[in-house]
């Protein structure tokens, strides 16, 4: 393997990673533009997600086969199921801590996050589950590099689900009063926007991506897990703030530089990989402290 | 902690029991043979009782220790921590490492452990206070995480994922501490402790900054408080506090490992501060022994304790978020 060789692999490595950086991240990053909110249970979700996703397919794939039409109808329900758990959540947890003081919401997230991680861990028994399917290792060989069919859907089904969130946020009426919300919640209820509504559907975005993730992460390594959503929770959240948290193209730039940046960071020699998790945190750490508004944030000007 | 669930009737014409509760704290001729007779009782429980129940009481006391550090951080400046288990991993990691790899004696590990604390404390506060509360929050869970990994990954000082076995005992004026009654009355000791220096900084001038801070930040920036250094003192006691636990906790177990300092550990730290009622002394007791005497009780639901543990929690904020400590009136 040549260096060459190398760096293209950890480039596709980098991108199947980063797309499920950047998915996770959207969903962070739309909350807390909408109602400034850490949703610590974003993470779960996304794990949440997989396991839905696993459960809808091994009930299709007598019908539809456990190959992409199969996947890709299981996806699309969980991506639904889950976004309305998103909304349930917001309905029942968040809704109600708005006006509350920030500590409160903080710490009802950090109960969210222990129900959902804890109450898949009593369903499945804290086992690993295997996510099968009839995918196999397919692909485009050049030289020593090999890419997968289902390493390239994965990209295109996340730029495809990037570029129709793009069209959504800019071009629908819906999306327009997200961003009118995340600007001032106050002035968009005089106007007669149903704020409660627009959170609640920027929830079930957030959660729809997040369990597109899951599934995609649960097809791609084959095992799901309860455990699965915790670092990506603070991955994804490292993803946010680099890109600048709260800007939508700034999370799949974020997610994207992430995933690549970890990609490639394991391959120095004293990195690692027993080490990743420490070199994202610390790059979460240093940004936080020197550039806090990431690539594409806006610096806020606080009033009183 | 501003209470925003709807204020409560104040016609009570009967003294319910969080009144009673109150006045026997608060009352000042009631207060001091209160406490007597809390501690004198404390002290003869080893007489009367088996060691399954010391040990939970022992347990007790140790996360009493941790509730009333993380309270300093969380209640009374009003800053969320994470990551607090990290504190109490570097206390037991400086006494097992320097125990065993070193052979040092454990009395002076602590003033190790002390310095070692304030050095986590500075290192982790230090940068990351400038920031936004909800930024610090999730910087806390990245540190937990980083010095969790560290611990398994450093395989030569900190015996990896297995981590350090056969930490020896401290020896107190010959007598070595090697049964649950020793430890029993040893964490009781940093209970009381714990208890007084809480006690003494919530009433002090920096208690008042820290309450000031967390109401108004700006306002108390505009008054001359210096926020970003009250904040760091505030991190750093509570990583003393955990530090200390920590030696202690490693000398009692003689074991310890990275699996003891999940960010689980945390979370159930938090747990019992909130449930307790954030910033109230009395309510970290009530908490820590909730949350300890809970599983105990409820032997059955074992593996759903945190799940239960964290529709509490929700339940907690949304309806009860001062805790189950009564609010105090004036």
């Amino acid at each position: 393997m040549t260096i060459f060789d190398i760096t293209i692999q950890q480039l596709v490595n980098g991108l199947i990673l980063g797309s499920f950086y950047t998915l996770v991240a959207l969903g962070y990053s739309m909350v807390y533009g909408i109602i400034k909110l850490l949703n610590f249970a974003h993470g779960d979700i996304y794990m949440v997600g997989a396991f839905v996703g696993f459960t809808i397919l091994s009930f299709l794939s007598g019908i539809l086969g456990d190959e992409w039409t199969g996947i890709l109808a299981s996806m699309v329900l969980a991506m639904i199921a889950v976004g309305f758990l998103g909304v349930f959540i917001q309905r029942i947890a968040y809704r109600p801590m708005l006006s509350a003081p920030r500590l409160s919401i903080l710490i009802t997230a950090v109960g969210v996050s222990l129900v959902l991680f804890n109450g898949v861990m009593a369903a499945t028994y804290g086992e690993y589950t295997a996510f099968n399917t009839g995918l196999d290792y397919e692909g485009i060989t050049m030289g020593h590099i090999h890419i997968t069919y289902t390493q390239m859907v994965m990209v295109a089904a996340t730029a495809l689900l990037m570029a129709t969130l793009h069209l959504f946020i800019s071009r629908t009426i819906y999306g327009k009063a997200m961003r009118a919300i995340s600007i001032d919640m106050d002035a968009c209820r005089l106007m007669g926007i149903d704020v409660n509504k627009i959170i609640g559907l920027t929830f079930f975005v957030g959660s729809a991506l997040a369990a597109a993730a899951g599934v995609m992460a649960g097809v791609y390594y084959g095992s799901i897990h309860f455990f699965m959503g915790f670092v990506i929770g603070l991955k994804a959240f490292t993803a946010a703030v680099i890109g600048g948290i709260g800007s939508i193209p700034g999370a799949m730039l974020g997610g994207l530089v992430l995933g690549l940046l970890e990609a490639f960071g394991t391959q120095i020699p004293w990195i690692g990989s027993e080490w990743k998790d420490v070199f994202a945190f610390g790059l979460l750490i240093l940004l936080l402290i020197f550039k806090p508004t990431g690539i594409l944030g806006r610096t806020e000007i606080e009033r009183m | 902690m501003t209470n925003h669930s709807p204020p409560t009737a104040i016609a009570v014409k009967k003294p319910g029991l969080e009144e009673r509760l109150m006045s026997l704290l608060d009352d000042k001729k009631r207060r001091y043979p209160t406490y007597a007779v809390l501690i004198a009782g404390t002290l003869l429980v080893p007489f009367i009782s088996d060691n399954y129940i010391l040990e939970i009481l022992a347990n007790s006391f140790f996360y009493i220790v941790l509730c009333l550090g993380l309270n300093i951080v969380v209640g009374f400046a009003g800053l969320l921590d994470l990551g607090y288990a990290a504190f109490f991993a570097v206390g037991a990691y400086t006494t097992g490492i320097l125990t065993s790899h070193y052979g040092w004696n454990f009395w002076l590990t602590i003033p190790a452990a002390l310095v070692f604390s304030i050095m986590a404390g500075m290192i982790i506060g230090g940068p990351t206070l400038r920031l936004r509360s909800d930024y610090l929050a999730i910087v806390t869970l990245g540190f937990g995480e980083i010095t969790r990994i560290a611990a398994r990954n450093l395989k030569d000082i900190s015996g990896g994922p297995s981590g350090l076995i056969g930490i020896s005992r401290p020896s107190f004026f010959g007598l070595e501490l090697n049964q649950i009654q020793h430890y029993y009355y040893a964490f009781f000791i940093l209970v009381l402790l714990a208890i007084f220096v809480s006690y003494r900084l919530q009433h002090s001038r920096l208690g008042r900054a820290w309450q000031y801070v967390r109401e108004d930040e700006d306002a108390a920036e505009a008054m001359g408080i210096n926020r970003v250094a009250i904040k760091l003192y505030a991190y750093v006691i509570g990583a003393v506090f955990a530090g200390i636990a920590g030696c202690f906790f490693a000398a009692k177990m003689t074991a310890i490992s990275p699996d003891s300092f999940q960010f689980m550990q945390s979370a159930t730290i938090l747990m019992a501060v909130v449930l307790g009622g954030m910033g109230k002394i009395p309510g970290m007791v009530v908490g820590a022994l909730a949350l300890v005497l809970f599983p105990e009780v409820f032997r059955e639901i074992g593996s759903m304790r945190m799940l239960v543990f964290g529709v509490m929690l929700v339940t907690m904020m949304i309806f009860r978020p001062q805790g189950i400590w009564p609010e105090r009136r004036n």
